[in-house]
């Protein structure tokens, strides 16, 4: 953008006052610098504040003016293992089942994505592109319809509220889980678009030397996929963790919720501690924020290319 | 449509005994790898679709388990003419797309233009400001109910060191628990701004040049060139926008603790959430059903209006299929 913005000062206008293309470009740079940095405060003064409450202990004031925004006379680690270890409301126990969750459902995208998407992308069969059709048309289905119904159907399997010999009320996870080992229409789309990509002859190559269809996906396709892979299993984990309504409305047993809902729950209560409050959002948003760092330009990557489709 | 595909089928396959044994073999080998998608369209999908039609054609209601009665569209002829909630639900949610869909849109739209700047930095400003949108909504509500707190959050702190002497109550307000929620909204207005910048990076910078050298300055460019070609972008982020006003859900479960009273007056009574307290909370099935094929039904009818502007304002280089 800077290119031709240099290129439409015309010479004569540059001629008659020599330094003022160059004090314009200055001007804009320090602009654009300085917008940009008022919003990066936007975002980053509210979790640094977060950041000083809950560094805080119990006897300060949580609220004060102007807001404390760096940790200064406050470093109080304790109030981090009060929100992981208090018996009566273990973060350490909320943080292990949104973990639970997160992988089981990862594991099964992973694999139930991947399954479906490979005849989509690499096998001829009568009816394929109408079956396509189809998965493409369920991308486009509305899920609040679908809440209640599904809802009821997990009822009647006795999955809500599940409590089963050997794993006791984690089965109340089933349908949290289940429905990802069923695969997802976005991700398949996504993963058949890059598996068609891939060469055919490498199929053929190993046809010939005898190996089967599941042998070709798995030593294959599934192998060269890997960077897709990621993208789902980046895109389960962050929905899985900051699910809400799922959560809700199937665990009975607080004692099985994950970080976000027993947050929620906690802000209900009476006589909130605020800077435990904070301790514990601040177990809510790291795992995301960390997986964000690790996987971000695939994951920009994978967001952005959605948006281009259109 | 089945002739066509026999015919690209036989000219693809040479008709030999061996390969069409094969590709039989083949077909069945593509149907077992479909079997967990086959499973996942009758249980999340086909059953539960005509379970939902069922429903909120009934009256069932949680106590009453397995002794729902037909009634007909009765749930449909309540909802509109003898529910307030609903007028409020309706009233709400159209309140918050008509504010937030061009806010949110404009602000995402301006953050991606200052991030397209070639200058140092730009992927540590673009990095940051993403964050918000990785975080989960409880999160965020639970971080921003904080800094709006009437009394001592640090919002109305600066405005009252600003010198604003009655600062606005935010969630505690009718009137400010609105806007309260669509500053939180704007802090993750990131999301949008990647999708944004992405397209912008699409558009040829051939363009430019060209403008340039007929003397097109910025604001022609922009007109001309950024707009257009941004425009599919535009249209996309703006079926996205409108479908999330339509779900907005757990901020305001946290903002009214998963409580009837969402928000004061239920300023914050959203859909969604009128969806989930009469469905979930209060075990309205049949009713609660009704509710959400109305949502649904209010979606596509929103996102095909928003279809019908595609082909006036929106701007695709390539045609055929894209």
């Amino acid at each position: 953008m800077t290119a031709p913005a240099r290129a439409i000062t015309t010479p004569a206008v540059a001629a008659r006052r020599p330094g003022w293309p160059r004090f314009k470009r200055i001007l804009r740079t320090v602009a654009i610098y300085g917008l940009l940095l008022l919003l990066s405060s936007f975002i980053l003064l509210p979790i640094s504040w977060m950041v000083t409450a809950a560094l805080k202990p119990d006897t300060a004031p949580v609220f004060t003016f102007p807001p404390d925004w760096f940790p200064t006379e406050h470093f109080r680690l304790e109030t981090f293992s009060e929100a992981l270890f208090n018996p009566l409301n273990p973060y350490i126990l909320y943080a292990f089942n949104s973990f639970l969750l997160c992988a089981v459902n990862i594991v099964g995208a992973v694999i139930s994505n991947s399954l479906i998407a490979y005849p989509f992308a690499r096998l001829r069969f009568r009816g394929r592109e109408k079956m396509f059709g189809l998965l493409i048309a369920t991308m486009l289905l509305p899920a609040p319809v679908l809440l209640l119904p599904q809802f009821l159907i997990f009822n009647e399997l006795g999955w809500y509220g599940a409590d089963l010999p050997g794993i006791g009320t984690y089965a109340s996870y089933l349908p949290l889980v289940v429905p990802s080992f069923l695969g997802n229409a976005f991700f398949i789309f996504l993963l058949r678009q890059y598996m068609r990509t891939i060469p055919k002859e490498l199929d053929e190559a190993a046809r010939v030397d005898g190996a089967s269809h599941l042998q070709i996906y798995r030593h294959i396709i599934l192998p060269l996929t890997a960077p897709v892979l990621v993208v789902v299993a980046v895109f389960t984990f962050l929905g899985t963790w900051n699910d809400f309504f799922g959560p809700v409305i199937y665990i009975l047993d607080p004692q099985r919720y994950p970080v976000a809902t027993a947050l929620a729950t906690e802000v209900t209560k009476v006589g909130t501690k605020w800077n435990i409050v904070m301790a514990a959002n601040l177990v809510a948003i790291i795992p995301p924020l960390i997986i964000y760092f690790l996987s971000q330009k695939r994951l920009i990557g994978g967001i952005a290319s959605v948006g281009i489709r259109g | 449509m089945a002739v066509g595909l026999v015919g690209r089928r036989g000219g693809a396959t040479p008709p030999v005994d061996r390969s069409s044994k094969e590709s039989r073999k083949e077909e069945r080998v593509a149907y077992a790898f479909l079997l967990p998608w086959f499973g996942g369209l009758l249980l999340l999908i086909a059953i539960p679709l005509l379970y939902a039609i069922w429903i909120s054609l009934t009256d069932a209601f949680y106590l009453r388990p397995g002794q729902a009665d037909f009634i007909g569209l009765d749930n449909f002829v309540e909802i509109f003419t003898d529910d307030a909630q609903f007028r409020k639900a309706v009233e709400v949610t159209v309140r918050w797309i008509l504010l937030t869909t061009p806010l949110f849109l404009f602000t995402g739209l301006i953050l991606s233009l200052l991030l397209n700047q070639r200058l140092r930095g730009m992927n540590f400003f673009r990095t940051i400001l993403y964050v918000p949108a990785v975080l989960s909504g409880v999160a965020v509500t639970v971080l921003w109910i904080n800094l709006f707190n009437p009394d001592l959050g640090a919002i109305n702190g600066f405005l009252r060191a600003a010198g604003v002497a009655d600062p606005p109550q935010w969630f505690r307000s009718p009137d400010w628990a609105m806007p309260a929620l669509a500053v939180m909204g704007l802090w993750g207005i990131g999301g949008s701004a990647v999708i944004f910048l992405a397209g912008l990076q699409n558009i040829p910078p051939h363009l430019y040049e060209a403008a340039s050298i007929d003397g097109a300055g910025g604001w022609a460019k922009f007109r001309n060139i950024t707009l257009p070609m941004l425009s599919p972008t535009l249209f996309f982020l703006t079926v996205n926008a409108v479908i999330d006003a339509l779900l907005v859900f757990a901020q305001i479960w946290v903002v009214s603790g998963g409580s009837k009273n969402a928000g004061p007056d239920d300023s914050l009574l959203f859909y969604m959430y009128y969806v989930y307290l009469e469905s979930f909370r209060d075990g309205q099935y049949g009713y609660g059903s009704a509710l959400a094929w109305l949502l649904t039904i209010a979606g596509v009818l929103l996102v095909a209006f928003v279809f019908r502007f595609e082909k006036r304002f929106v701007y695709y280089e390539t045609e055929g299929p894209r």
